[in-house]
Parts: structure tokens; C-alpha cells; sequence
């Protein structure tokens, strides 16, 4: 065998054990998201207010406080032991909390310690995830050929999108896979099958932990460790040293901070904006997503490879100056596909249902008033009212409850298809190279602790924060239904001007340093 | 372009306190419209993670009035302490 070929196959194996891990890891985070709703009503009912308060932290605290603090604390420890065991690490804390959550019995069950015991577990698995990413980026260039390093990287950087779509894959074929009857298999589901997810998530961990067992430590740190030249502060050389702290800035406010907002715009806000602005179906608004992830994630590749031939900050300046341009149409697409104005109603197809059931020991009734509307395209809507028919026929429900669901047809949903890939494109382009660039800044000796900051600010705060606060914004702002965008249109214009001035071009020769 | 890079310093600056200014300003406007737990808590985390990413910009921007990214390192030597 001659040595090329044995290169190849070793960087090749190395990228499928560190990228198998990341995937793994992305997978237990999102599938939490994507169950929000489902765990809120088991741990955190709505009726009692301190579960509500959790439930308000879980999802805040984890996916955006903690991220940081992860990334301090494992990149810390990444330089301060290694890549290998960190990363291993935080793949065991991520699993274990993950499999953990899917065995925590419900809030019927224990009482508060079920909220206490989820959040505490959603805590761990965002201190992990802070962990991850910067470990897996860091290995994967470190063994990475100078001239591939971004084609290399960019096999990380599809990791956490197909995480997302592996946890809505899994979701969707549990929900339908219970029961033969669809209404009946959804039910179960709720009950007691959405822990399935979160108890898969041990086999794949088990089969990571197994492969990066059998990895070795990065070739440029264990060189570093051997001559005794590791960092023996990397926090203070990090973020103290004025050297040093100028390049975290810079790769935050010029790079990751407006690639941030424009991947959680792309791939959480899109579905978000489709599923609760435009109102359609549940299950489509998923799939949505799940088939334009499918056609852009080799694009993670196509541009992590050509950020070695034209450099890494053009590509990614690009993609956000088109996320900036054309979100505003995009998304006024988006909304006027699902507009009525834009439709003809067949009326004479108009369904309606009405259920009435009592309510105990108060004479008043439960009403659900179904109505299904049909339109000249294809498109159903389904209106369900439900409100109090009360006893005494003088009173009225002040606020009845309406729900608006649209089934939008096949045409439609190609075109939101289409629309929803391009601006996984623009995410593609942004973050295909990104792991390369923080690479190239930062020497090996704090390049995990330095990278994995910036990193997770971006990403977890500014970027995960942009669905809270695009959809906060129509609230304040109801006159227009495109408010939200202003946001991450904002924060990416800022970190576009920023990088356009202040970033190099340049591929670094040698991260051996 | 050097000197865009510093006078573009002062943007920075001055983006920092703006940024805090109008994040306290809306948190208590909400606040005071919708005085729930939940509103208390989401605009609580806001302010208290943005604060010091503010004080960050206004970091960066002084850095750049002191022409620090003039020139940026080429190599991991440049990256040692004064």
C-alpha cells in the first residue's frame, strides 16, 4: 500500500469518527427543541407557574447562557489535556443526558422534581455542545493537509444540519409508527413515545464513543505536549492577552456573529415563520425543511473545499450581503403563497363539525367548531373555534380560541421548498468555511479555548436567540409580518461591515504554530 | 484603509452603549405592558447576555482606534504577549 493512499484513508476515518460524534451531539440537542411542546406538557404544565418559570429557563438557559460557558469550560480543557478526551467527553455528557431525559418520569409522576431533574439534564447538554464543535473542528484541521483544510472542515459543518435532520426524521417516523391509525399513533406519542428519540440516542453514542476511543490525539498537540510548550493558562492567554483577544473580537464581530443569524434564520426561523406566520400544517412545514436540508447540505462541502482555492472570507461575506438583500422577498414569498387574497374559495366544498362536550358539575360545554374551507389551488384551511357554550344562553366566551391550519398543495410546497433551500444555501456558504478560518487564527496551544468562544457567542447567542427575537418583534411591531427579519438583517449588515474591513483573505500555510 | 479601519472605531464605540440604551429601554417598555414572570425573564437574559458582548464592540472598537488590526498576525509568533 502506498503512503498517499494510507493518508487519505487515515484523514478519512478521521473525519468520519469526529463528524459522527458532532452529528450524534447535534442530534440530542435539537430533538429537545423539536419536542418543546411535547415536554413542556409533561414537565412543565402551564397551569402551575413555578414549572412555567423552568420551562422559561430551559429553554433559555441551555441553548444560549450555557453554550458559552461550555465552550470556556471544555476549551479550557481541550488545551489543557487534549482534543481527544475532551471531545470524548463531552460526547459521553451530551449522550448520558440525553438518554437520561427520555427515562425522567413525568411531572404526574414526582412531582417538581421532574422539571428540576429536565432542566438541570438540558443544562449538562448545553455545557457539552459548548464543548463539542470547537474539539471536532480543531482535530479534523489539525490532521487536515494545509490545501484541504476547508474541504476537510466542511464535513464538520454539515454535521449540525443533518443532526437537525436526523432529530426531525426520527420525530416524525415515531409519531406515525405507533399505532396503524395516524390520530391514534399521534396520541401515543405524546404520551409516552416521545422519549423514544432521546432513548435511541444511547446506540448512536455507544458507536461514537467506540470509534473516538480508538482515535489518537491530534498530531500538532501531542507534538506541543511532547516539548512541553502547552499552555498552562489558556483562558488568561485567550482573553487577557491583548494579542490574542483582538482575534477572538475579530472572529466574533466579523465573521461568526453574522454567521450566526444567518443559519438560524435559514434553517429555524424559515420553518418557524412557515409553521406560525403562515400557518401551514405541522408535519409540512417539517418537511419543508427536511427536504431542502437534503438538497443543501453538500453545499457545506462545495464551499468548504472552494474556501481553499479563493480563501475563506469572500465566501462567507457573500452569503450574508444575499441572506441580507433578499430576505425580505423570500420571506414576503413565503407569505404570499399561504395568502388568501391570493386564492378563490370553493364554497360549496366548506365542511363543518361541531363536537359539544359537557364539562363536569358546571352545566357549560366544551364547543369545537371545525370548519374546513377549500381553495381554487389545492390549498385546505381548517378553522377549529373552540369555546364555552354556557348554560345560561346570555353569556358568551369573551376570547374563543382559534386555530388556523393551512395543507398548502403540491405545487406550493415545492416552491417553499425552493425558497427555504436558498437560504440554506446562503447558511451553506457562511458556514461551509467557517471552521477552517477559526482554525487558521488562533496558534495550537489556545486554538481550542480561542475558537470555541467566538464560536458559540455567535451561534448560540446571537444566532439562537434570532426565532425569540424575530418573532418578539411581530408582537411589538404587528403592522408588518416581516418585522422579524430586521434582526438578523441587522446583525448580519453589522458583522458583513466589520469583516468586509477588517478580515484578511488569506489562507494560513501552516496551523503547526 | 487603515485609517477607515480606525475612524470606523469610533462607530464601534459608540455602538455599545446605543445598543445597551435602547435593550434597557424596550425591556422595561415591555415589561411595564405585559408584567409577567415570563416577560420579566426573557428580557432579564436579553440584558444580561448582550451587556457584556456591548462592552465587547466597544472593546474592539478601541482596539481599532489604536490601529491593533492594522496589521493582523501572520503567523501564531505575532500571538504573544506584550
Amino acid at each position: 500500500m502506498n503512503q498517499p493512499t494510507s493518508e487519505a484513508q487515515s484523514i478519512r476515518r478521521i473525519i468520519a469518527a469526529s463528524s459522527v460524534g458532532t452529528l450524534i451531539e447535534w442530534y440530542d440537542f435539537y430533538i429537545f427543541g423539536s419536542l418543546a411542546t411535547v415536554i413542556a406538557s409533561q414537565f412543565f404544565p402551564k397551569a402551575n407557574p413555578t414549572a412555567a418559570l423552568l420551562s422559561t429557563f430551559a429553554t433559555f438557559a441551555a441553548g444560549f447562557i450555557v453554550r458559552p460557558f461550555g465552550a470556556l469550560v471544555f476549551g479550557r480543557l481541550g488545551d489543557l489535556i487534549g482534543r481527544k478526551y475532551t471531545f470524548l467527553l463531552t460526547l459521553i455528557i451530551m449522550g448520558s443526558s440525553t438518554f437520561a431525559i427520555g427515562l425522567v418520569p413525568g411531572y404526574e409522576t414526582i412531582g417538581f422534581a421532574a422539571p428540576i431533574i429536565v432542566l438541570v439534564l438540558r443544562l449538562l447538554q448545553g455545557l457539552a455542545l459548548g464543548g463539542e464543535y470547537g474539539g471536532a473542528a480543531t482535530y479534523v484541521a489539525e490532521h487536515a493537509p494545509p490545501k484541504r483544510r476547508g474541504f476537510f472542515t466542511s464535513w464538520i459543518q454539515t454535521t449540525a444540519t443533518l443532526g437537525l435532520f436526523l432529530s426531525l426524521g426520527i420525530i416524525l417516523i415515531t409519531r406515525h409508527s405507533l399505532d396503524i391509525d395516524r390520530a391514534r399513533s399521534i396520541a401515543k406519542f405524546n404520551d409516552w413515545g416521545w422519549r423514544i428519540p432521546f432513548l435511541v440516542s444511547i446506540f448512536f453514542v455507544i458507536v461514537s464513543v467506540y470509534i473516538r476511543l480508538k482515535m489518537k490525539e491530534s498530531p500538532l498537540y501531542a507534538k506541543l505536549k511532547t516539548e512541553g510548550k502547552t499552555s498552562a493558562n489558556p483562558l488568561r492567554e485567550s482573553f487577557i492577552h491583548r494579542s490574542n483577544l483582538k482575534m477572538v473580537l475579530l472572529a466574533l464581530f466579523g465573521a461568526t456573529m453574522g454567521q450566526g443569524v444567518v443559519w438560524y434564520t435559514g434553517q429555524f426561523y424559515a420553518q418557524s415563520f412557515i409553521e406560525n406566520i403562515c400557518k401551514v400544517d405541522f408535519e409540512q412545514s417539517r418537511t419543508i425543511l427536511i427536504w431542502a436540508i437534503l438538497f443543501a447540505t453538500p453545499f457545506f462541502v462545495v464551499f468548504g473545499s472552494w474556501s481553499d482555492k479563493v480563501g475563506r472570507k469572500w465566501i462567507m461575506m457573500i452569503g450574508m450581503l444575499l441572506a441580507i438583500i433578499t430576505y425580505r422577498p423570500l420571506f414576503g414569498k413565503l407569505l404570499s403563497i399561504t395568502d388568501l387574497n391570493n386564492k378563490i374559495e370553493l364554497p360549496q366544498q366548506k365542511q363543518i363539525n361541531t363536537t359539544i362536550n359537557p364539562i363536569v358539575k358546571t352545566g357549560n360545554s366544551l364547543r369545537v367548531v371545525s370548519t374546513k374551507y377549500f381553495f381554487d389551488d389545492g390549498m385546505t384551511m381548517t378553522e377549529v373555534r373552540t369555546d364555552t357554550a354556557y348554560a345560561d344562553m346570555s353569556r358568551t366566551t369573551v376570547k374563543p380560541e382559534t386555530k388556523l391550519t393551512k395543507v398548502i398543495s403540491n405545487r406550493d410546497y415545492w416552491m417553499m421548498v425552493g425558497i427555504v433551500f436558498v437560504m440554506i444555501i446562503y447558511v451553506t456558504m457562511v458556514y461551509g468555511p467557517i471552521a477552517a478560518f477559526l482554525v487558521e487564527m488562533f496558534p495550537t496551544k489556545i486554538r481550542y479555548t480561542s475558537m470555541s468562544l467566538p464560536y458559540h457567542i455567535g451561534n448560540g447567542i446571537f444566532g439562537g436567540l434570532t426565532p425569540f427575537i424575530a418573532l418578539l418583534l411581530t408582537t411589538i411591531y404587528t403592522g408588518d409580518k416581516l418585522v422579524g427579519l430586521y434582526y438578523p438583517m441587522i446583525v448580519a449588515g453589522l458583522c458583513l461591515v466589520i469583516g468586509f474591513l477588517y478580515l484578511r483573505n488569506n489562507i494560513d500555510p501552516d496551523v503547526n504554530d | 484603509m487603515n485609517a477607515i479601519k480606525r475612524i470606523a472605531g469610533i462607530l464601534w464605540i459608540i455602538a455599545g452603549p446605543f445598543a445597551i440604551y435602547y435593550l434597557v429601554k424596550t425591556a422595561m417598555s415591555e415589561i411595564s405592558k405585559k408584567p409577567v414572570i415570563d416577560t420579566k425573564i426573557q428580557w432579564a437574559v436579553f440584558v444580561i447576555v448582550f451587556i457584556p458582548i456591548a462592552i465587547g464592540i466597544v472593546i474592539f472598537g478601541w482596539f481599532a482606534i489604536k490601529g491593533l488590526y492594522d496589521h493582523l498576525p501572520e503567523s501564531s509568533g505575532e500571538i504573544t504577549d506584550q
